[in-house]
């Protein structure tokens, strides 16, 4: 299992290690910032070396190396370490350099608390958050004052109960349930504006604060659209089997209670265009013209659209005219941003001009992709629809909403 | 107030002035001194000399001060055993403690000090931990008793610690059992015999399956990494337990998906194939791996590692979710490249437009390292769906057309392997190919190009000249270009000798004399023997026909494939290597292998654990022809691994050498007395089993004039395949020898073929004796086996079948209550019927006929008017089957039931029935 974490910042610097085991040196970083040198932005996530595996993730601009000795599942590592970068984003709203210096006790006391001899203890927030408090200013006063510490002196409860993600005893004057429905489009449309592929990613993201112990039922009114779901630990896979209802007593606050795929059954809708012409002969200027229009957006607005082309690498500058938003020509990295906002039915939003090229370069490689962002409010665009939500275990009427949101995910246009 | 305050330092220096901290009467400042010491250790910072000052604030009240010595003992107790003695007093009393958040910890740190001295101490307050009341404390204990393990293996067993930690795993408390669990399977994964200590039974297994449900995730990806050791007794037990792991599959964490994904795979080996049970899990375990790949990176090439598996050990699991596999420009390379693999895999007839229109976007990609990989995937399609051939062909010319340099090297040598398979099809491109010369500057793609241009000599006009200009930096050229410019010209003056003379000439100058590379001089001497003793003979060497490639040839080993399967979602499954290869101090390790279905336990139980290693014949031959297809088609991780899809007279290429070699010939020509022995029983013998008549095997046509009919025969309890071998060429044929490929039955000749010389138009007949103790490899049909013939013209391949009669073993008469029982024990499932048409005879003469087949009848009964006839035959690999004839008389058509534990026999035993019964 995990022998031991080192945490190293963007210049390669080694700021945090922890050993669950024996002290294994840092010398094995080696290994992981030499793969970084080789290829900074695609470190593979499992290095082998000669004695040691080092399972990495990268996150906020820093590392984390966890080192294994044995033969281990590596996304049992890899989904550890997200759980951690979690939790430190939970307890210090972030997860950087300066902050987990800022906080290299409580970091340690967490990690400590987090994995036994390199098995998993507590990934709970709700569990830590317990057995640790998480720091902010009042209560560092008040300790100073007092003399208490942050760190609890009782074992949690919810730590051994059937429901781990949940405390006893929680109390709200305002009872309330939030659920987001966020859809994301994955998608690559072809040249010819073909769609290659395209599949749906979607999240139930709740907030739910909620007094006591309840019980709620999620349904949604056409469930046989999913073709996968993964669910949070609390919600009752026998009765999603049975019934196609989310069964669950809730986390306290924040969490993901459900993640879906939709792809193969259904057609997925794309709800944007983008008209694109880039002409480039040898030696002379190009021209570049783009529209972006709404597509199957069932008369939604089509919200915080942004463009990332992802120019050739001939393409020395660009001079364009924009009749709406604003764009950024980056020559080192060449890609040309462009930040539309809003799309205007009525006056689609257009881009062109000139671009200039290197003299002598070879034009015929050209191959640019187009990456899309877009956020579309109060529509799934799978159409799927929740149903109703019910509440059981508690006597109070809890007030209910929710949300759907539109995003694009990886949405690729190819050139 | 942040923790950076802590590494403020004033001139004195760190050490000293946390030492006065430590030893302040106030307990705040104690507390802050501590946390400074942490601090300090956090970023590496040696702060041991400070150890007794710490462990002096040990005693104390405050869990958080407790908690903050605690951890700075784990880190330096090691450094200073004797100092840690100080501490173990704490830790007794601490594990008395009222609260067991305080016992917890206290036995979770002992745990962690690796020091002697202290484990000694340890022993009692763990054996009461894991007694504890309270949850807590003994699913904390559980975890130390791996520890304790670790420090001190026989410590643990002769404490009694490892039934205690069984006992746990019947805890009324799921957490305490995953843990339990997670310590055993660690505890078993290092023993030092590689033999697990503890092993599970069903009942353990139940208690696993229920701890399952409620436990965390971590302990559920425990539970089922110990579910995949487990080898259920029978289908239906393997069924009941992937009923109830298959809700897993939408967990939301991706490491236990990934173990569910492997307890199925492993499972459904035992449930059989065509059941609606194991269609409807395949089904299922496709979408959570197909949502694996919406992850984040890291999480991907995992589970793409993991799927490259999947995919070939069960190709329909994935085959409509082509599209998934798709590259996104953003991709990180890693997993950019492996989706190209998995895309190749899954490319089907089916599929193919879409594959090669995306394969050409690739190519045209910035990265210098996927865009060779694309490329390379155009031809890897073309050799595997030949109805695409053309297409990729065409799709790889316009790639061609682009100028791009790495682009068009790397179109080339898949160009060169398209030419291998398809010979004859495409040499119209050559001119194009041929244009390209000069931008060719890697070894590779050189070599190819070379070998293309040898290979064609006699349809490229102005090959002596482009070879020629080869020749020119020849002494500057990669050694793989070298050999293959030399066998290039050979095979040109072989081609084309009126005006090549001089160039043979140099080149094998070049490469006896000014060359050290002792490969190249060793080819040019071979060559130039050949050339100057019998050009004949060096044309059939150097011209012969050269073996397919075929598409196969990137695929893992099975076995070692099988073994991976066993160990997805680990590192082994990342590495696709298995774990005794990489992991150190496993090599007593045993390796894990999929079960047997039942029935087929001896089938599969003789097959060879171990790869097979004996060199890749194609390797070998195409390092003589130098053709190098083993550098030619990209083998990602597994180049140590020989692939050995073909295996046959692996090691006896030498004689082709020397055109029939001494040692060869003798070898041969001395007629072996078994095979005389068996010849003279054949004839003599008296048993009336039938035996078919010979068939054609081998044509002149395709045996370069060696023609071969055969038949395989059973006399006296001993098979043999008779063959007649025929020299339709004009020379004599000498040097033969004969191998079988790796077959269902595990066939293999028990002696060598006593054939000597074979004069021109002379015919030989000859009796093999076969046992069945070779290597055994499922063949599609069962009874296909693959034959390989070697004269001194060249080795020859053919199929034929196995009649499966003559491996009806003669002790295959049941008793008939045994019959009875075995007919009710085998499911319904395993029944197979079949009309037999043209049925002469009573029941009686038929049951006779039978038993000279080995058939044997065990019961005669009759109902309403119709014979039935029980009857029971028995397999060389002990493979029983029930039979069940129902005659009526007067009918020619009989009803026949078969029933076995293997019911893959059933199509050549019907076959078998059809023959047997035809015979007047």
């Amino acid at each position: 299992m995990i022998h031991s974490l080192f945490i190293i910042n963007s210049s390669g610097d080694v700021f945090l290690e922890k050993h669950w085991r024996s002290v294994v040196s840092r010398s094995v970083c080696d290994y992981y910032l030499e793969a970084q040198r080789a290829n900074p932005n695609d470190v593979p996530p499992v290095i082998a070396t000669p004695h040691h595996y080092l399972i990495s993730i990268q996150r906020g601009g820093v590392s984390l190396v966890a080192v294994c000795m044995q033969e281990v599942p590596p996304l049992f590592v890899i989904e550890f370490l997200h759980r951690v970068v979690d939790t430190f984003q939970d307890y210090f709203s972030d997860c950087t350099e300066s902050v987990i210096k800022e906080n290299y006790v409580v970091v340690y006391e967490l990690l400590d608390e987090m994995l036994d001899n390199g098995f998993p203890l507590a990934t709970e927030s709700n569990i830590l958050k317990e057995l640790i408090k998480p720091p902010n200013i009042l209560r560092t006063i008040a300790n100073t004052v007092t003399g208490k510490s942050n760190v609890s002196d009782s074992l949690p409860t919810g730590q051994l109960s059937n429901i781990p993600w949940r405390r006893t005893g929680v109390k709200y004057t305002n009872n309330e349930a939030y659920f987001d429905v966020v859809e994301e489009v994955d998608a690559i449309i072809d040249k010819a504006g073909v769609t290659v592929f395209a599949e749906i990613q979607g999240y139930i993201d709740c907030c739910i604060k909620l007094s006591g112990m309840p019980d709620l039922t999620l349904s949604f009114m056409n469930p046989r659209l999913f073709d996968d779901v993964s669910f949070h630990p609390c919600v009752r896979f026998r009765r999603w089997e049975a019934e196609r209802v989310l069964s669950f007593i809730p986390p306290d606050g924040n969490f993901r209670l459900m993640s879906y795929h939709i792809s193969s059954q259904s057609v997925v809708a794309i709800p944007i265009y983008v008209r694109h012409n880039l002409s480039i002969k040898t030696g002379e200027q190009g021209r570049l013209d783009v529209t972006v229009g709404p597509k199957q957006t069932l008369g939604r607005a089509v919200e915080g659209v942004k463009i990332e082309i992802l120019m050739p690498k001939c393409i020395l500058n660009c001079c364009l005219t924009s009749n709406q938003g604003k764009y950024n020509y980056d020559p080192v990295s060449k890609i040309l941003h462009w930040d539309i906002g809003r799309i205007d039915v009525t006056k689609l939003p257009n881009i062109r001009g000139s671009v200039s090229i290197a003299t002598g370069a070879n034009t015929s490689e050209i191959n640019p992709s187009i990456n899309v962002h877009f956020t579309i409010n109060q529509l799934a665009i799978s159409s799927l629809k929740v149903n109703r939500l019910d509440m059981y275990g508690e006597k109070y009427k809890p007030f209910k909403g929710v949300k759907y949101i539109t995003k694009a995910g990886r949405f690729q246009i190819r050139m | 107030m942040t923790d950076s305050k802590y590494f403020t330092t004033t001139k004195k220096g760190e050490i000293f002035e946390l030492k006065s901290e430590l030893n302040n009467d106030k307990k705040e400042k104690k507390k802050e001194a501590v946390k400074k010491v942490i601090a300090s250790m956090t970023v590496g910072k040696d702060v041991s000399a400070l150890f007794p000052d710490v462990v002096n604030c040990m005693q104390t009240d405050n869990l958080e001060l407790k908690k903050l010595v605690y951890l700075y003992l784990m880190n330096y107790a090691k450094s200073q055993p004797d100092m840690a003695i100080m501490a173990v007093n704490t830790f007794v009393k601490d594990c008395e403690d009222p609260n067991p958040l305080i016992r917890a910890l206290a036995v979770r740190t002992m745990g962690c000090i690796r020091v002697d001295k202290i484990t000694e101490y340890l022993c009692e307050p763990l054996r009461k931990c894991l007694k504890d009341e309270d949850p807590y404390v003994r699913k904390t204990a559980a975890v130390c008793v791996a520890k304790l393990y670790d420090i001190s293996s026989s410590l643990v067993e002769d404490q009694g610690f490892l039934d205690q930690l069984k006992d746990l795993l019947s805890d009324s408390n799921p957490m305490v059992v995953a843990n339990a669990v997670a310590a055993l399977s660690e505890i078993n994964e290092s023993s030092p015999t590689g033999q697990p200590l503890v092993e599970f039974n069903t009942n353990t297994i139940n208690k696993l399956l229920t701890a399952l449900n409620e436990c965390t995730e971590w302990g559920q990806v425990f539970i089922l990494d110990s579910l995949a050791n487990y080898s259920p007794k029978d289908e239906r037990e393997a069924q009941s337990i992937c009923e109830r792991i298959t809700p897993r599959l939408a967990h939301a964490n991706a490491a236990v998906v990934l173990s569910a994904v492997k307890v199925l795979m492993k499972l459904m080996e035992i449930l059989s194939g065509d059941s609606d049970f194991c269609a409807t899990l395949s089904k299922k375990l496709a979408p959570p791996l197909v949502t694996l790949l919406s992850s984040e990176p890291e999480v991907q090439y995992v589970a793409l590692r993991n799927i490259n598996l999947i995919v070939q050990k069960r190709p329909d699991i994935l085959k409509h979710e082509m599209k998934v596999f798709f590259v996104k420009y953003n991709d990180p390379i890693y997993v950019k490249l492996e989706k190209l693999d998995i895309m190749i895999r899954l490319a089907s007839q089916a599929n193919i437009a879409q594959v090669l229109s995306e394969l050409k976007e690739y190519a045209t990609e910035v990265d210098v390292d996927f865009v060779r990989k694309a490329v390379r995937a155009i031809g890897r399609c073309a050799i595997k769906v030949e109805p695409s051939a053309e297409r990729c062909v065409s799709t790889l010319l316009d790639l061609i057309q682009t100028k791009v340099n790495y682009v068009v090297q790397e179109a080339i040598v898949v160009i060169k392997d398209i030419f291998r398979k398809y010979p004859n099809k495409y040499e119209s491109i050559i001119s194009t190919l041929c244009e390209n010369l000069d931008t060719l500057d890697e070894p590779e793609a050189r070599a190819s190009m070379v070998w293309i241009i040898g290979e064609y000599a006699e349809r490229i006009d102005n090959a002596d000249e482009l070879l020629d200009s080869f020749l020119e930096g020849f002494a500057d050229e990669n050694a793989q270009v070298q050999l293959q410019l030399l066998t290039a010209v050979v095979k040109l003056f072989l081609k084309r000798p009126a005006h090549t003379q001089a160039l043979v000439q140099h080149v094998l100058s070049l490469a006896t004399q000014d060359s050290d590379n002792p490969d190249l001089r060793d080819r040019g001497f071979i060559y130039w023997r050949l050339l100057s003793t019998d050009p004949a003979a060096a044309k059939e060497v150097v011209l012969a026909d050269k073996p397919l490639i075929s598409e196969e040839t990137d695929l893992l080993e099975p076995t070692l494939l099988d073994e991976l399967i066993c160990h997805i979602s680990s590192l082994a499954s990342v590495y696709h290597k298995p774990p005794t290869a990489f992991v150190e101090g496993r090599s007593a390790g045993i390796r894990k292998s999929l079960p047997a279905r039942q029935g087929s336990a001896e089938e599969s139980g003789t097959a060879q654990p171990e790869a097979t290693v004996i060199p890749n014949q194609e390797s070998l031959i195409g390092d003589l022809l130098s053709m190098d297809i083993g550098s030619s088609i990209p083998t990602p991780a597994v180049s140590a691994q020989p692939t050995s899809n073909i295996d046959l007279l692996g090691g006896g290429l030498d004689s082709l050498l020397g055109g029939g070699s001494g040692t060869d010939l003798s070898a041969g020509s001395v007629p072996t007395t078994t095979g005389l022995l068996g010849d003279i029983f054949g004839i003599t013998t008296t048993s009336t089993m039938y035996t078919p008549p010979k068939a054609c095997w081998l044509p002149a046509e395709k045996g370069k004039g060696l023609e071969i009919w055969g038949a395989f025969s059973r006399r006296n309890g001993q098979i043999s395949m008779d063959l007649t071998f025929t020299n339709k060429a004009m020379q004599a044929m000498t040097g033969f020898a004969i191998q079988f490929n790796k077959n269902s039955f595990g066939l293999a000749p028990s002696a060598p073929l006593n054939i000597g010389a074979l004069q021109p138009s002379q015919s030989l007949e000859t009796g093999l004796t076969l046992n069945t103790n070779g290597p055994v490899q499922r063949m599609e049909p069962l009874t296909t086996l693959q034959v390989a013939v070697k004269n001194n013209v060249d080795i020859f391949y053919y199929a034929c079948q196995i009649p499966i009669q003559i491996l009806f073993i003669e002790d295959g008469q049941l008793d008939k209550r045994v019959f009875l029982t075995t007919w009710k024990d085998i499911p319904a499932a395993n029944e197979v019927q079949y009309t037999l048409n043209e049925v002469k005879g009573t029941a009686d003469t038929l049951a006779n006929k039978m038993t000279h087949n080995n058939i044997f009848t065990i019961a005669k009964r009759n109902v309403e008017g119709q014979d039935m006839l029980y009857q029971s035959l028995k397999l060389t690999n002990n493979i029983w089957v029930l039979l069940e004839l129902k005659l009526q008389p007067g009918v020619t058509h009989a009803t026949l039931s078969l029933k076995s534990r293997s019911v893959e026999v059933a199509a050549p035993i019907f076959q078998a029935y059809d023959t047997i019964l035809k015979l007047v």
